[in-house]
């Protein structure tokens, strides 16, 4: 578990790292610490998987992946887990999980986002799921998102 | 939509080297004392351009953020998604008050009734329902949250 001095490391670097040539110095100076702490608790959360890497983080639609499409299904029960880790393992669903279903405004427990450069592309990825899903499948539908409202990502507060 | 046409004209911005460096630095920044020359390196650039680029970038918004990517779980935290059936008439409204909650990570409008789907980011378990909570008493709308009960898959890299 992160300690004190990781969760000041966090806060500090939540919103970006800092865009000078020795970052993890300057980061240092600002937490008081030294820069070669500041390196090994990153690296530390790096292994331990309190962050998942560390880079570029794109806006989707900025790559021209401007059809983003939440396909959600409603899967049996007894078939969900194997079928989720099949749909999870296409080259174009980029988020898979199971979830909870809320009868009776939403039957659908699998979810699988779809990211294309247009919709034709995203109701091909669809169509290749159904077919996968097969009898096991109830119902489906394709929330596609039509403007991103915020987009900031993880923000504690310090 | 506003954002998308404002979003895909973006895209034209990017030229060759920018989309390089997206493809390339999407994960495995050096931890080292002067990372951003050791990855301007095998690119082929200098310190000073790959600064000067994703400064330009991030800038532009075609990258929302350049550090690391927190798994908030792996924290004793959690994410949730959720989402909500807003009355057209009160959307910008309401996203507004949504968004002006700091545990909203990411927040967007999809066609469905269920328009409007956000996910909750709060540093102990029990901030979530609070969030829920607050969230309900200040849009007066009922919020479905959508825990997830098994990851198959997350890998939000993509090619540029």
């Amino acid at each position: 578990m992160p300690d004190g001095i990781d969760r000041k490391i966090i806060v500090a670097t939540q919103a970006g790292l800092p865009l000078v040539p020795r970052p993890y110095d300057a980061l240092a100076g600002r937490l008081g610490i030294g820069a070669e702490e500041v390196k090994a608790r990153l690296a530390r959360m790096l292994d331990t998987g309190t962050i998942r890497r560390i880079g570029a983080v794109p806006n989707h639609y900025a790559l021209g992946y401007t059809a983003n499409g939440m396909s959600v299904w409603d899967v049996a029960d007894e078939r969900i887990d194997e079928l989720g880790e099949m749909i999870g393992r296409l080259s174009f669903v980029t988020h898979c999980y199971r979830r909870p279903r809320r009868l009776p405004d939403w039957p659908y427990n699998l979810f699988a986002m779809v990211h294309g450069k247009t919709r034709t592309e995203v109701e091909g990825g669809c169509a290749i799921i159904r077919e996968l899903l097969g009898t096991a499948c109830r119902a489906g539908d394709v929330l596609y998102s039509t403007r991103i409202l915020k987009k900031t990502g993880l923000r504690i507060q310090d | 939509m506003a954002s998308e046409r404002a979003a895909s004209s973006l895209d034209d911005a990017l030229d060759e080297t920018d989309r390089r460096i997206v493809n390339a630095l999407q994960g495995g920044f050096p931890l080292s004392d002067e990372p951003y020359r050791e990855a301007a390196e095998p690119l082929g650039l200098s310190e000073a351009e790959l600064l000067a680029r994703l400064k330009r970038m991030l800038d532009e918004r075609a990258l929302t953020r350049f550090g690391p990517m927190f798994q908030i779980e792996r924290m004793g935290g959690r994410f949730v998604l959720a989402a909500m059936q807003v009355p057209e008439a009160d959307f910008d409204r309401i996203a507004e008050t949504v968004n002006a909650f700091p545990e909203v990570a990411h927040n967007y409008r999809r066609e469905h009734a269920f328009n409007m789907w956000f996910v909750l980011a709060t540093e102990k378990p029990e901030g979530i329902a609070d969030a829920i909570a607050r969230i309900e008493a200040a849009t007066g709308l009922a919020v479905a949250a959508f825990p997830k009960e098994r990851e198959y898959f997350v890998e939000m890299k993509l090619d540029a």
